[in-house]
């Protein structure tokens, strides 16, 4: 068992190393989560009145934007300069791939998050900095990003794959971003935690289901 | 080159003298609803186009399962022959219920958990037969559809469940009865035989429709092993 975590370990820091020499793929989330978040405040007019009810969606629609782009970035890179086939060659277990890049994926969209999130909180005078509401940004980033790796590791494999992944990631990803905008607002508007509850049990539900399952295929998504 | 099998071609008879029964009891046996009037008909063959897509889209699941644990071409067939047929079921559906809900809600949308979750489903098959088409290798295609699949069909249930704790409008005509207001009715004896007869009809109809597009489906491999044959001997 110590082994299988270390392995998982090394495929998150090989990511971790390549992105810190580049920075491509960070730096691109990043200008593109606060480009949305501009074109937000343009396109809805936030003004006081509107924030407190559409803030929410605003910040959620940033995430998965900057998500899909990642996530995109995370195995193309790894396809095409060969760097899959080294990784199925490692003698380990193929969910050790699987956890890695996902755990990698996650963690690149926190840090995006952790740095969105005091912008948006600068701009839009919300207190963020709730540990309940960090809670929801981290288990809606986590069924995001379990359902987003595996459907990329597809993804890179299709002639079409530039336009892909947003069609088939967004529909599935449809409760998580219900719940977690609905949690969100709970957080934002100060309602009691028992009225919104619900939707956090959603969210972990989401996250259970779909790590379970992506774990069981992605041997069948890889190439053999 | 098989010829078609006799049971498709009674399956073939079966299904049109079904669907037209359906058509006639509709039309002409089933009462007029008191307070909707007319536009209730279409209750009949909008329960049942949903069904046979529900149907469907569950059957490609399970094609999916069972392909990934066997790996025949067969089942990639059914697979993708179920959802492309229920996405055609699935909108007429959709459709049937808009032409319902204008007099009835007094609007052809609303964002109610049924229809959103129906548009969704939509969504995610239409994704599927994009996957499909972006993929060309044979076997990678059955597999990647098998998993996309498979995915679709878990979260449909949890779109659903999502959605619907917002609120919802959508009668529920079969074992509540506090849908009135909301347009919902109970069916007396007729409507009954008519709405299961209906339900009949449409899954026969599906099961013809199935069995001929995983005959066409088979048919096309086919066509595709002798041409790569006949290449190779060629050179």
């Amino acid at each position: 068992m110590r082994s299988y975590f270390k392995a998982v370990g090394a495929v998150i820091w090989k990511d971790f190393r390549a992105e810190w020499r580049s920075r491509e793929n960070l730096s691109a989330m990043l200008v593109f989560a606060l480009l949305v978040i501009l074109i937000f405040n343009f396109a809805l007019e936030l003004d006081l009145d509107t924030r407190a009810s559409l803030s929410a969606g605003v910040l959620w629609t940033t995430f998965i934007f900057a998500g899909t782009i990642g996530l995109n970035r995370s195995l193309a890179v790894e396809k095409d300069r060969g760097c899959l086939d080294g990784l199925l060659l490692a003698p380990v277990d193929r969910s050790v791939i699987y956890f890695g890049k996902a755990v990698g994926n996650l963690l690149f969209m926190v840090v995006v998050e952790a740095i969105v999130l005091p912008v948006f909180s600068f701009l839009y005078g919300f207190n963020v900095f709730q540990p309940g509401f960090l809670g929801v940004v981290i288990l809606g980033s986590i069924g995001y990003t379990a359902v987003g790796t595996l459907l990329s590791t597809m993804v890179v494999q299709a002639r079409t794959r530039d336009i892909l992944l947003p069609i088939l990631l967004f529909p599935l990803t449809l409760p998580v971003v219900i719940a977690a905008v609905k949690a969100s607002q709970g957080f934002f508007q100060n309602t009691p935690l028992a009225e919104f509850s619900v939707w956090i049990n959603i969210l972990v539900a989401y996250d259970l289901v779909f790590i379970a399952v992506a774990m069981m295929v992605f041997d069948y998504v890889l190439e053999d | 080159m098989r010829s078609k099998p006799r049971l498709l071609i009674a399956l073939d008879i079966l299904s049109a003298v079904m669907i037209l029964t359906a058509a006639g009891l509709v039309f002409f046996y089933a009462p007029v609803e008191k307070l909707m009037g007319a536009v209730q008909k279409v209750f009949y063959f909008h329960v049942a186009t949903a069904w046979v897509g529900m149907l469907g889209f569950s059957a490609a699941a399970l094609a999916g399962v069972f392909y990934l644990r066997e790996g025949k071409e067969r089942w990639d067939i059914v697979g993708v022959s179920a959802v492309e047929i229920s996405l055609v079921f699935f909108l007429a559906a959709i459709v049937l219920g808009s032409i319902w809900a204008r007099p009835i809600w007094n609007t052809w949308w609303t964002w109610d958990p049924r229809l959103t979750t129906a548009a969704i489903v939509e969504l995610i098959y239409g994704a599927y037969m994009l996957l499909r088409s972006g993929v060309d290798d044979p076997d990678r295609r059955a597999r990647f559809s098998a998993v996309y699949a498979l995915f679709g069909f878990i979260s449909v249930p949890l779109t659903f469940i999502s959605i619907r704790l917002l609120r919802t409008i959508h009668p529920v005509v079969i074992g509540s009865a506090e849908a009135a207001s909301q347009g919902g009715f109970n069916m007396d004896a007729s409507m009954q035989i008519t709405f299961f007869f209906s339900l009949a009809a449409f899954s026969i109809f599906f099961a013809d429709l199935l069995w001929h597009r995983i005959r066409l489906g088979e048919l096309n491999s086919a066509v595709e092993t002798l041409r790569v044959e006949t290449n190779q001997e060629g050179i």
